[in-house]
């Protein structure tokens, strides 16, 4: 693969979101975190900044979640649906370049999208921690402006990452509709794949247990990526657990795009 | 025109609403309504956003607390307080003001808070097996034996837990000590809330303190006043009812004052001094019982 191509692809999609006025949920996500901050501080009883916390990282969460849901089914089902797919494939251009090109940009959008957004929520919460005095500023668990909070910011990229990559996977061969369907449906049962773990518990013996545990083992889990609680109350995430994590992300993706690119490769467009 | 349209549109909502809400007064709930009650159920749905789910639920406390208890709702209505403190610390369970700040809500009594410091106790319980270096859980608990319960020697095993919690503070043994030793007395009631109004995390907290330590300034005035009355009445013949024959007769220098600056009364019944009915300090609290100490052993 040519790393010129990929850039050029990746660009062009970044281009396109823009262009879809995808960033405009950073308007979104600024007015509900500076909103908020000036709303609850009389509900929480003294828990503004953990809430804005709390709030700012569920949001850059979902706020991701939807982009990379949304963009990600259509980046190869519209170009066939536009039917644009065969001026792309009669260029010199590679189907698998076309596709980890379109995830690149995909990716680039969210990792912009990400920054952008943790730079406000930061920004909200100095300012936050600026307004309050230095004794109950001393009796907060962690700095408002904690960097290690950073980890979970990190975590949730990569999570929005395998996301994309499921998206990216079923718009290959299914309809947009059905790709969200698809991609979210896998995003939920991911954080439930401790459950099917457990099954055995529930069945015993029976040999459902190898099919729910070949599932555990199968679907991506989800919920590993989660440590905003820890983050918030300033609880150590061990760099092993952040590696290791990052690596089990990166195994889904490179399968994911691998096997999105096997199956482009193979369609025939006339 | 379209532009004319939306804000005729607009306009028309609004009238409506300001009206209907004057033709037909919405009817208050008989209950509140917490729609789940268990925390791990809710936890389940909430996929990765636990913590924001907590943070809903703890205002919805607060707001619940506020509008039963502060506003004087009967009691009957304050049952969802605890469920919605349990969920929220479901969520999450390092949520340490839920914990410490439900428990004060639970255990003080009717004027301030539930009274139920049982279930502050089991909230306490649920934060420490949690949080197993949080020692302020087993601080807070022996609190809740200390003043609501009025149980010294309780108390004083649950602060000696607590200063057996890696990095607690060096005064809880003294104070487990001291407690046994003395049990419900004064000086151990101002230590306790002095240690509030310095540690404590939420303004509400302090203040609370702040209160309770304004209530004891009054309880140490009235037993300084008290033998006086005693002296007075057992000198002119007479009880005092008011204070300027005392301070005529050269017995006090002047009106004794609650925290505030409103005067202690003379109770006509006993001739004992009492807070105001309309002080802020007002009604004092029943102080612990003095330990019962052991009689000494044969030979000690």
């Amino acid at each position: 693969m040519n790393p010129r191509t990929l850039g050029r692809i990746a660009w062009a999609v970044f281009r396109d979101s823009v262009r879809d006025r995808v960033l405009y949920n950073l308007v979104g996500f600024a007015l509900l975190v500076i909103g908020a901050s000036f709303l609850i501080g009389q509900l929480t009883a003294g828990q503004d900044v953990k809430i804005i916390k709390d709030l700012g990282l569920a949001a850059m969460a979902v706020f991701g979640l939807f982009i990379a849901i949304f963009i990600g089914i259509g980046l190869v089902s519209k170009e066939v649906e536009r039917r644009s797919i065969y001026s792309l494939i009669a260029k010199p251009v590679r189907r698998s370049e076309l596709v980890v090109g379109k995830y690149l940009g995909l990716v680039l959008t969210i990792a912009i999208n990400v920054a952008v957004m943790t730079a406000v929520w930061y920004a909200v919460l100095g300012y936050m921690s600026w307004t309050e005095s230095e004794a109950f500023r001393q009796s907060w668990e962690a700095p408002a402006t904690d960097p290690r909070m950073l980890v979970a910011v990190y975590l949730i990229v990569v999570q929005l990452m395998l996301v994309m990559a499921i998206a990216l996977f079923f718009s290959t061969f299914s309809s947009p509709m059905l790709s969200a369907v698809f991609a979210f449906g896998l995003y939920v049962a991911g954080h439930f794949s401790a459950d099917l773990k457990n099954f055995d518990l529930a069945v015993g013996d029976s040999p459902v247990r190898y099919v729910t545990t070949a599932l555990y083992y199968v679907l991506p889990n989800m919920a590993i990526f989660d440590v905003k609680n820890a983050v918030v109350h300033a609880q150590p995430v061990p760099a092993g657990y952040v590696a290791t994590t990052t690596l089990y992300g990166l195994c889904y993706i490179v399968s994911l795009v691998a096997a999105a690119v096997w199956i482009f490769s193979r369609r025939d467009f006339k | 025109m379209a532009t004319a349209l939306v804000v005729a549109g607009l306009a028309g909502a609004v009238s409506l609403q300001v009206a209907r809400e004057r033709w037909y007064p919405a009817v208050a709930s008989p209950v509140d309504e917490v729609y789940f009650t268990s925390g791990d159920g809710v936890g389940r749905v909430a996929l990765s956003f636990k913590s924001v789910l907590a943070d809903v639920y703890w205002i919805r406390a607060i707001q619940y607390f506020a509008a039963t208890r502060l506003k004087g709702a009967p009691a009957s209505r304050s049952d969802l307080l605890y469920p919605l403190l349990d969920i929220a610390t479901t969520l999450d369970p390092a949520f340490n003001i839920a914990y410490r700040f439900g428990a004060i809500f639970l255990a003080e009594g009717r004027d301030r808070g539930l009274s139920h410091p049982e279930l502050a106790i089991t909230l306490l319980d649920k934060g420490f097996a949690n949080n197993p270096r949080k020692w302020h859980y087993l601080y807070d608990k022996a609190f809740v034996y200390y003043w609501t319960y009025r149980d010294a020697r309780t108390a004083a095993h649950w602060f000696a837990e607590a200063g057996k919690v890696p990095g607690s503070a060096e005064w809880l043994p003294g104070l487990a000590a001291y407690m046994l030793a003395q049990g419900g007395d004064r000086r151990s009631s101002r230590f306790l809330f002095q240690q509030i109004l310095q540690t404590a995390e939420h303004e509400y907290m302090r203040t609370t303190a702040q209160w309770r330590l304004g209530q004891l300034d009054v309880l140490d005035l009235i037993d300084q006043v008290n033998p006086v009355l005693d002296r007075y009445g057992y000198t002119t013949g007479s009880r005092a009812t008011e204070w300027e024959p005392l301070i005529a007769g050269g017995w006090i220098r002047g009106v004794p004052v609650d925290p505030d600056g409103l005067p202690l009364i003379i109770d006509p019944s006993t001739g004992r001094a009492a807070v105001d009915p309309t002080s802020t300090f007002f009604p004092l609290p029943d102080e612990p019982p003095p330990a019962v100490r052991p009689a000494p052993r044969p030979g000690a």
